[in-house]
């Protein structure tokens, strides 16, 4: 069923990743990505992969859940390994036939890529899995609000993400309730070509919009009805604080960026 | 063999993750054919789980269901056309309109089975008398009508499919008593002329009561007991324990007989009590005035 999709996908818990300031960890996120591109040799990475499994165990996230976050990016990381495998042409050649040619450049640029990519993921699904997205967008929400002095809408970016989130599970189920009674009706959404199945599709979607659009209706009627006026003057429930923990975070990671530079200054690839 | 049978049908939501559900619990039965059945119990017992078992939307975890004899899955080119015996109207059925008019909704099913336009045709017109939708009606968008009569037309629409069974989610839910009872009124009318088998699933013991000829009482993903009327309401303590309740009516009279007021008759609705008390007065001679 389609209700198996978990989005947002997060993993409540009790750790100190779970526990660190939102905004903070999006910070640590966006140094660890920098770290990743600085690194220009196997052992910058090879201490961002220690930085990042580290944060893992932490976390006490299972690692199967690590590897379920490669899963979906497998097709890209194959098709930049093929196109880094043969398309460098610097470097001893290892295999040549007729047009192809492999070197260890490309071999080693593969590797790196590849690398590169999973770590990349992995770092920023361990974020996802432990922040819930409510609070991510509060975080968003906080970063983006010194852009209000120049009209940004922060508040109501963050308040259409917070909706957003809200209802995808709602409308999941809408979507599974609606597909099972058009089936009922003898509805065939599994055989014959393209064009049959995009017009199956219109049994499904006309329902499902019909309802989408009466849900904002009532939403937005009930939020007028508590007074929301968007986010000048709004108070909120849960104030964001940073704590010393923030701050160690904040010193370790870093550290870890600085090792990376570095490593690249003695290891160049 | 019954219409509907199942063995040992099981059914788990989720299973291998932590919110793991038995919704269905090892259910055997047996519905047999030209039966009106209503199907009770409180929320979350698995009523709309277990009908939808009955159409092949859900693929049982563990056990059989054998539509008129045909065991659903075991064929699966076959699936299509057992699902037609079977029509099943959802809770909320209105939220499934899609069709510019109410005419060409009702006739996306039997255009779903291939029918020729003169037998959908005819089949639209006579369903949309059934439920009681004028005949203006049908030209009208579905998205124009009051919530009772988009109601009536998702009910038409599976109707017009003239399914061996029929089975209904919570039909009346969300509706006025006057829009209940006409739902309640126009199942019992389609039942009584098409002799079909007809399965109503509710919490409402009082529409179920006044409605079918055999109940089934459902409670945490079992099948409690599954008999006609009186045996159910019989039961009238268990029946509390698992948060249902006997219709208040059968409640009075229980409680008139055991004070000694002697009668024959079961009774499940107000007006046949209403006819019960004129009948008794009139046999002991005393006149209403
Ligand atoms: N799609 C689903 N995924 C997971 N669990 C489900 C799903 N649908 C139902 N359940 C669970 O299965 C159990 C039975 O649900 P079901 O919908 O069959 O109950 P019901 O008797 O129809 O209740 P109601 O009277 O509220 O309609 C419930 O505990 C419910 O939480
Ligand atoms: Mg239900």
């Amino acid at each position: 069923m389609i209700k198996d999709i978990t989005i947002g996908q997060f993993f409540p818990g009790k750790s100190i990743i779970h526990r660190l300031d939102p905004r903070i960890k999006l910070l640590l996120t966006v140094i660890y990505i920098v770290m990743l591109f600085t690194a220009s040799g196997f052992t910058g990475l090879l201490a961002a992969s220690l930085y990042m499994l580290a944060a893992f165990i932490i976390s006490g996230i299972p690692i199967k859940m690590m590897l379920k976050s490669i899963k979906p990016i497998l097709p890209i990381i194959i098709f930049t390994g093929i196109l880094n495998l043969f398309f460098i042409s610097s470097g001893d050649p290892l295999v040549e036939w007729h047009f192809i040619k492999i070197t260890d450049d490309g071999v080693r640029t593969m590797i790196f890529m590849a690398a590169r990519i999973i770590l990349l993921i992995c770092g920023t699904s361990l974020l996802t899995y432990t922040t819930s997205p409510i609070t991510l967008t509060d975080a968003i929400e906080r970063i983006l609000s010194p852009l209000k002095v120049i009209k940004f809408p922060a508040h109501e970016i963050a308040m259409m993400m917070t909706i957003a989130l809200r209802f995808i599970p709602t409308l999941i189920e809408e979507t599974d309730k609606i597909m099972s009674a058009q089936k009922a009706r003898g509805a065939d959404m599994e055989s014959g070509n393209l064009i049959h199945r995009a017009k199956a599709l219109i049994p499904i979607l006309i329902p499902l919009f019909v309802s989408a659009f009466r849900r904002a209706e009532e939403l937005a009627l009930a939020m007028e009805c508590r007074c929301y006026h968007g986010g000048e003057g709004r108070t909120r429930l849960k104030q964001l604080k940073t704590a010393p923990r923030d701050y160690v975070a904040v010193v370790i990671t870093l550290i870890f960026l600085a090792a990376v530079i570095v490593l690249n200054m003695f290891s160049p690839i | 063999m019954g219409i509907i049978k199942t063995e040992n049908l099981t059914y788990v939501y989720g299973e291998g993750t932590p919110f793991r559900k038995v919704a269905v619990d090892n259910i055997n039965l047996d519905i047999d054919e030209g039966e009106i059945v209503g199907i009770i119990g409180r929320t979350g017992s698995g009523k709309s789980t277990l009908i939808q078992h009955f159409n092949g939307l859900l693929k049982p975890t563990s056990g059989k269901v054998f539509i008129d004899g045909d065991e659903l899955f075991a064929d699966k080119s076959r699936l299509k056309e057992i699902r037609f015996k079977v029509g099943l109207v959802f809770q909320y059925p209105e939220y499934q309109l899609f069709e510019e008019t109410v005419y060409k909704d009702i006739a996306f099913g039997p255009k779903n089975m291939g029918l020729s336009e003169d037998e959908i045709d005819r089949r639209v017109r006579e369903t949309a008398r059934l439920v009681g939708l004028k005949p203006e009606y049908l030209e009208k968008s579905p998205f124009e009508l009051s919530g009772g009569q988009k109601r009536r037309a998702a009910i038409a629409g599976v109707m017009a499919m003239e399914p061996k069974v029929l089975i209904l989610d919570e039909p009346t839910a969300g509706l006025d008593p006057r829009g209940r009872d006409r739902i309640l009124g126009l199942i019992k009318e389609y039942h009584a002329e098409k002799g079909t088998t007809v399965l109503l699933v509710s919490h409402s013991m009082e529409d179920v009561a006044k409605t079918v000829s055999k109940i089934l009482v459902m409670n945490n993903s079992k099948v409690f007991m599954y008999s006609d009327r009186s045996g159910v309401f019989a039961k009238a303590e268990e029946l509390t324990s698992m948060g249902l309740t006997v219709p208040q009516v059968t409640r009075v009279f229980d409680r008139l007989r055991a004070a000694g007021i002697e009668f024959e008759d079961e009774v499940f609705s107000v007006e046949y009590a209403k006819d019960l008390v004129l009948r008794l007065l009139r046999e002991r001679g005393q006149s209403l005035d």
